[in-house]
């Protein structure tokens, strides 16, 4: 069938500078770039660019350039060429459109209608470069009070196990499978560097990397892949993931091209079958159920590692999240409508589930209405961008926050919602062991390791700024937020006053 | 109460499942090989987290989740096991001398199931093979709905013993079955089986396997194997092993 699809980008090749050396052709894993040996000329396929430039940075001469395509639609409100080429996809494919990375709608980002305080004349801001500033956090579930044995010199009440993270930014669970072993050593490694935690997903934790166990949230999901009490105890934290903000309510294929042998070990599911994560965990159908394998997890692990449960931020999240807490988790995830993924049905991600803050705000208020906040830490994700948006959401009430899309950023992922091919050109969303040497996890981790280390400066800044010296003072105080264009019910959920009040 | 030596003794009336567990737990890592657990009443995950592997012989009703993530030991039950038993269980043994609950051996990746009578909804769902590993549950009598759903590897027997000449009544076999095979006794209805799953008699392969499985289910409980053997058994495997491979367009 002849495709209708317009190309969506445009490669111009300057012959003045092109040497024809075909690193182009080399790093391309879409077809884009190839050579014409008769005519010794590097040429391109513009129809296949995704918009990904990876050519455009690895070109030694600067001669490409990549941009829109300048086919002009006739001009619609209702007919965008986003809708027009999705049809076109649908009529030819004859099936769900599939697609990676986040939410890209334009629904209200409220970070950007969030500002926060700053101290002026009448209470002093600290400086950080003199000053000690404290960004250490704990996660856990914390005693409602503490009673001390008769010579009160002995602690009576049972404490549970607390995680330190020194930065309250983690690395957000992104499945072996879906992401390279590379991926996950350079995760792994600048978690453990910069004193955080990464997230295996739910694609189990490979043999190499149990020697950063103390810095792992293992994760365990409907299809039980990799789980095993070896992989239990390993990790620092373990995780039930009931959901994903890029795809609330329904499960997931990992397709059998992408189970190759190492997949399948860490997997420990055939080479070449297809992993299917079902909607549901068929062990959960309510919160009691839930209740029962947060305990499992608890009994297996002899209950020194704190399990923390994940959701996609819904209609329903506070009601949830409360049951969560009563259940038994210790530290409750919430992920939002713009939290991304390697591969959801477009549909699902583009139109299901509610804006973090929203399921932030209401959460962290109703658990606090109920009494409950002490007993879980509470932990978000879903589109953090840099440390404004953390530094807003932990005045929200979130205890620490994921980054998935930003860490992959930083590794060199340009967002061009590719992840479901396997082709990613930069070497990370894919299982292709030619592409996964893209990425040198010393690199990688040297990046990661950079960031956070960048977004802790900041933090740090504005928190001096503020005339607070520990993030724990931060925490939950809406007072040091204001909202700017929102309309009133908006900051009523939010919980913050409008700039100027 | 626990009378130490080997076999160890609890009697776990009363006694919530965290210390009863813990107690098991302190007995295997003591060295103890079997633990008889007498007046169990409903405790919940046994057999969960035992550092080494050992025999436990449940005398009561345990709760749900019994031998979680099991790694090698054998638990025998005089009694009923109710939901979640054998949930993603890696290596060992269960047997029930009874009934057990929904969910019966939840996404196990190897050791062996044996439940001498009926089970509930969605028994061996989500069951995996792998490598070396290959989980076996055999039902003594009939299951409910949605028997082997997901299944994606492994063998599920079910024998039908208790039926008394009616048929089995689960519905929904098989829906989603992507890897794994399941023996049953006597026959189901086209309408009973899910849409991912094809319906062959046994090669000889087949009858090996299920002949092995089907005489330590006898020994177990006392049947003659020959005599369950001598029924008509139906092979069910799945129809493509991508059921879901067309729904999507990249």
């Amino acid at each position: 069938m002849k495709t209708y699809l317009p190309a969506k980008y445009e490669i111009v090749r300057d012959p003045e500078r092109c040497i024809q050396c075909q690193v182009c052709v080399n790093q391309c894993t879409f077809g884009t770039h190839c050579y014409d040996t008769e005519d010794d000329e590097v040429r391109s396929h513009s129809e296949n660019c995704v918009g990904c430039h990876r050519c455009v940075t690895f070109c030694p001469t600067g001669a490409l350039t990549v941009s829109r395509s300048r086919l002009e639609y006739r001009q619609n409100a209702n007919w965008t060429p986003e809708v027009i080429e999705d049809i076109l996809r649908q009529a030819e494919g004859g099936a769900m459109l599939l697609t990676g990375m986040g939410n890209d709608k334009g629904y209200r980002i409220y970070w950007d209608h969030l500002v926060l305080n700053a101290s002026q004349v009448t209470n002093p801001s600290i400086d950080p470069l003199r000053e000690p500033m404290e960004l250490t956090t704990y996660l856990g579930r914390r005693p409602d009070g503490v009673k001390l044995g008769a010579a009160g010199t002995t602690l009576e009440t049972e404490l549970w196990p607390q995680v330190r993270v020194e930065v309250p930014v983690m690395f957000a669970a992104m499945s072996y499978g879906a992401v390279s072993l590379n991926v996950h050593r350079s995760l792994a490694r600048a978690a453990a560097e910069m004193g955080t935690l990464w997230n295996t997903g739910e694609g189990g934790l490979h043999a190499s990397l149990y020697q950063y166990g103390n810095s792992t949230i293992a994760q365990v999901a409907s299809g039980r892949f990799g789980v095993h009490s070896d992989y239990l105890n390993a990790a620092r934290v373990l995780e039930i993931k009931i959901g994903q903000g890029a795809k609330p309510g329904i499960g997931g294929h990992l397709p059998g091209e992408k189970v190759s042998a190492e997949v399948s070990r860490t997997r420990m599911i055939p080479t070449g079958t297809d992993a299917l994560s079902p909607a549901p965990q068929h062990d959960i159908y309510s919160i009691e159920d839930l209740a029962q394998l947060i305990y499992a997890l608890k009994e297996a692990t002899n209950y020194t590692k704190p399990v923390s449960v994940k959701i996609a931020a819904v209609h329903n999240s506070a009601a949830i999240a409360s049951g969560m807490v009563r259940a038994g988790a210790d530290i409750i995830v919430l992920d939002g409508l713009r939290g991304a993924t390697g591969a959801a049905p477009k549909i699902i991600r583009d139109n299901v589930g509610i804006p973090i803050e929203m399921a932030l705000a209401s959460v962290d208020s109703r658990l606090r209405q109920e009494g409950i906040r002490n007993q879980a830490s509470v932990v978000i994700s879903g589109g953090i961008r840099n440390s404004g948006d953390v530094a807003k959401a932990i005045a929200l009430g979130a205890d620490a926050v994921y980054i998935g899309t930003a860490a992959l950023i930083a590794l060199g992922c340009h967002v061009c919602q590719q992840c479901h091919t396997g082709r990613c050109a930069w070497g990370i969303c894919t299982t292709d062991l030619a592409l996964t040497r893209r990425i040198n996890p010393d690199i990688g981790a040297r990046r990661l390791a950079n960031l956070l280390r960048a977004w802790s400066l900041e933090l740090k800044d504005m928190l001096g700024g503020m005339g607070i010296n520990a993030l724990e003072s931060l925490r939950g105080n809406r007072l040091h937020l204001r909202g700017v264009g929102l309309t009133d019910t908006e900051l009523d959920v939010l919980g913050v006053r409008t700039a100027g009040r | 109460m626990i009378e130490t030596g080997d076999p160890a003794r609890i009697d776990a009336s009363g006694i919530h499942y965290r210390d009863l567990n813990l107690q098991v737990r302190r007995l295997a890592a003591r060295g103890v090989r079997k633990v008889q657990l007498c007046n169990v009443s409903g405790q919940r995950y046994i057999g969960t987290n035992l550092d080494r592997s050992i025999e436990i012989e449940i005398y009561g009703t345990p709760g749900n989740d019994l031998g979680a993530f099991m790694n090698g030991s054998r638990i025998v039950v005089h009694g009923n096991a109710q939901d979640g038993c054998g949930n993603t269980m890696n290596d060992g043994q269960i047997v029930v001398h009874g009934r057990a609950g929904d969910i019966l051996g939840l996404s196990a990746r190897g050791g062996k199931v044996f439940v001498r009578e009926d089970v509930g909804y969605r028994a061996g769902i989500h069951m995996k093979a792998y490598g070396d590993k290959k989980p076996v549950i055999v039902i003594g009598g009939t299951a409910q709905d949605f028997l082997a759903e997901y299944m994606a590897g492994g063998v599920l027997i079910m024998l039908g013993l208790t039926l008394n000449g009616n048929a089995h009544r689960a519905n929904f076999i098989g829906t989603g079955m992507h890897g794994g095979v399941v023996y049953i006794r006597g026959s189901v209805q086209d309408h009973q089986l899910g849409r991912e799953v094809g319906v062959a008699g046994l090669d000889e392969e087949d009858r090996r396997v299920l002949a092995q499985y089907v005489h330590e289910f006898a020994s177990l409980f006392g049947y003659q194997a020959d005599e369950i053997l001598n029924e008509r058994f139906i092979k069910l495997s799945p129809r493509t092993l991508r059921p879901y491979g067309r729904l999507y367009t990249p």
